[in-house]
């Protein structure tokens, strides 16, 4: 009798077992972080294969697939040439998601949004715009009454993707903040406070009259901050919103790798401070994965990160990958290896 | 065979030396590891190079720790200076003036304040201290000085209450209850013999305290601000919350700051490039000399005060 019962209970065991085998670990951006933990918890009901995600940072990401501890590494930043030569393989980046660094302030009483062009937020950020009513902020918020506050910079403490997005974009509007600062996950602030995380930038924002600080999109929309309109290329100012932060994507030569700079984007109704974010993978995937079966998961599960997850972006305030991200990201994935086999 | 006499004995007597030597290990471990670790950056400055060059960027990959060192030597000692006295007077109330139910109080909330996570002392740092003192001292201070004095408010900076002043102001509170409570146990351990014989030559209560208790208890009181300036000088998460995390050198009196413990906490998870990441592990193996340091001049001054004798 008991004998009967153990040979029905072992097949259903096996069965659990062979679904559940397979199981991928990530870790990085906190960024993307609520966005990836639904779309994994999506994927594990729908096939069974487990993801288990660490938000460390994008810095942390990298460090991990360096060390060939993760599957697959994530990261708001890309990595450089230089970077990559590191690894011990070809590196690809696939793209996710599309977010926004918004800049957020304290200025009480002031209702409309305020306008900033980009070399406007490169000097206030660089100590040289002081106050409020400088006339380079008065300009181009003509009929909005700023207030005499000295203005208090706030950025980020801990190395970020966020911060990367966010000087990149000043490095490219203005030669003097290239000169002087640079573009890094950190960098040497000329001036202003620090805080840990989105959190601790708010914190400093919201309790300093006359504070500025940089923050991502979803972080100031669930947090209720207000934020500027900021002029791109064409010359628009555009408040950051979803349809905005899409249209920036919407561009032409975008690259067969994905590494792209999507800041200060020449689409006319795109917001210029827009990123990419990506997952990182080994080209090669003997690298990182036990078994082709390993391998075979991690191909799946990016394909569909980036067609039928897509669906989860927009829910979640995440700007969906344009086509034209998601063509090059097919070819990429297509090239995926496992011992010279492709995977897909 | 039963565990008794002799075996017994012998087998404690090794869980104790490996016990001892296991924390001795650890703490050479712990040297070993950060010294390892920021040999690269050690390497690529110089170590005197590191210690006071005072650029930190990495964008250019130049690291220098002098402006973290500088903040932490600052923000430690000021908040020692603020926190000696009211730690002092604290003990001394408990334990010579008041009543024994306030004593026992007065312990109980001393020993309360000692255990509170620092991260609530940052978080009330942030919500009650920074706009308390930015409009009530911060503001009109500089304002002042703005009108009378401009020379002044250059050296006292911006005054947006996150910055030197209420980071000092937190610590100083957070290393309170370590002095209070040993002073307070030093002070209460000095004999009655003592207290007796200064009162038999006529001293009144404030005479007594002064000339035959705290120089009798002085060991117990520089043990607890020996153990108040090490919390100070490792205290990382009020820090970090409080100092305005930026290196700009010179530091002004309400600005921002950094120091070492908080620019580890900031960095370390992000720090990608290499000589970035083994920089950041060169600060650990500065501050952990630092420690040793403070530790092994403590030790010293304790030796030859308890060697001249302090009885009268």
């Amino acid at each position: 009798m008991l004998r009967s019962r153990l040979l029905l209970v072992l097949p259903a065991l096996f069965g659990l077992a062979s679904a559940q085998q397979v199981s991928l670990t990530g870790a990085g951006a906190t960024f993307p972080y609520p966005l990836y933990a639904t779309m994994f918890d999506i994927y594990q009901k729908e096939t069974g294969v487990s993801v288990n995600y660490q938000s460390i940072g994008s810095g942390g990401g990298q460090r991990q697939l360096l060390e060939k501890t993760v599957h697959f590494g994530a990261s708001d930043a890309p990595l450089s040439d230089e970077q990559m030569a590191n690894y011990p393989g070809k590196v690809l980046h696939i793209p996710t998601a599309l977010g926004a660094v918004v800049a957020t302030y304290n200025l009480p009483g002031l209702e409309t949004p305020l306008n900033l062009t980009g070399e406007v937020l490169a000097k206030i950020f660089l100590g040289q715009v002081k106050t409020w009513d400088d006339p380079a902020i008065a300009e181009i918020n003509q009929g909005v009454e700023l207030p005499a506050l000295p203005i208090t910079v706030a950025h980020r403490s801990d190395g970020s993707g966020t911060t990367f997005a966010f000087v990149e974009y000043l490095s490219k509007v203005s030669p003097e903040w290239e000169e002087e600062v640079g573009v890094g996950t950190a960098v040497e602030w000329p001036t202003g406070l620090g805080g840990k995380g989105n959190e601790g930038v708010t914190g400093l924002v919201r309790q300093t009259p006359g504070a500025i600080g940089y923050v991502e999109l979803i972080y100031a929309v669930q947090n209720d901050l207000a934020y500027a309109a900021i002029q791109n290329q064409s010359g628009e100012f555009i408040i950051p919103e979803l349809a905005s932060v899409e249209a920036a994507g919407e561009i032409e030569d975008f690259p067969a790798d994905t590494r792209v700079s999507l800041t200060d984007t020449p689409n006319p109704e795109g917001y210029p401070i827009t990123t990419l974010t990506w997952i990182l993978v080994y080209e090669d995937q003997e690298i990182s994965a036990k078994s082709q079966a390993e391998a075979k998961a991690l191909v799946d599960l990016l394909w569909w990160m980036t067609h039928e997850g897509q669906e989860q972006n927009e829910k979640l305030d995440y700007g969906r990958l344009p086509d034209i991200a998601v063509a090059k990201s097919e070819a990429l994935i297509q090239g995926i290896k496992f011992q010279g086999e492709p995977l897909r | 065979m039963r565990l008794y006499g002799k075996i017994g004995d012998q087998i404690f007597t090794w869980i104790l030396v490996i016990l001892g030597l296991g924390v001795l290990g650890a703490a050479l471990l712990t040297g070993g590891v950060l010294l390892f670790g920021g040999l690269e950056s050690f390497q690529t400055f110089g170590f005197l190079g590191f210690l006071t060059d005072s650029s930190w960027n990495p964008v250019r990959g130049e690291f220098g720790a002098w402006p973290f060192i500088l903040g932490t030597l600052i923000t430690s000692l000021v908040a020692l200076g603020l926190a000696f006295f009211p730690a002092l007077a604290t003990a001394i109330f408990a334990v010579e003036y008041s009543p024994r139910w306030a004593s026992t109080t007065i312990g109980y909330f001393v020993d309360l304040l000692a255990a509170l996570p620092s991260v609530v002392y940052g978080l009330w740092g942030i919500l009650v201290l920074v706009p308390l003192i930015r409009n009530h001292l911060e503001v009109p201070v500089f304002l002042w000085a703005a009108q009378n004095a401009p020379w002044l408010a250059e050296f006292l900076g911006s005054p947006t209450g996150i910055g030197l002043l209420s980071s000092i102001l937190v610590l100083a509170l957070m290393i309170v209850p370590f002095a209070a409570s040993l002073a307070r146990d030093a002070i209460a351990v000095v004999p009655r013999e003592q207290r007796e014989a200064a009162y038999a030559l006529g001293a009144t209560h404030w005479e007594v305290i002064r000339m035959a208790v705290i120089p009798y208890a002085r060991g117990g009181i520089f043990a607890g601000v020996v153990l108040a300036l090490a919390r100070a000088l490792g205290e990382t998460m009020a820090v970090t919350m409080l100092i305005g995390n930026s290196h700009n050198l010179p530091y002004s009196v309400f600005g921002p700051a950094a120091t070492m413990a908080s620019v580890v906490a900031n960095e370390f998870a992000e720090a990608t490039l290499d000589l970035h990441y083994s920089s950041l592990l060169a600060i650990g193996f500065v501050l952990f000399i630092l420690s040793l340091l403070v530790n092994l001049v403590a030790a010293w001054i304790l030796r030859r005060m308890t060697l001249t004798g302090t009885r009268i």
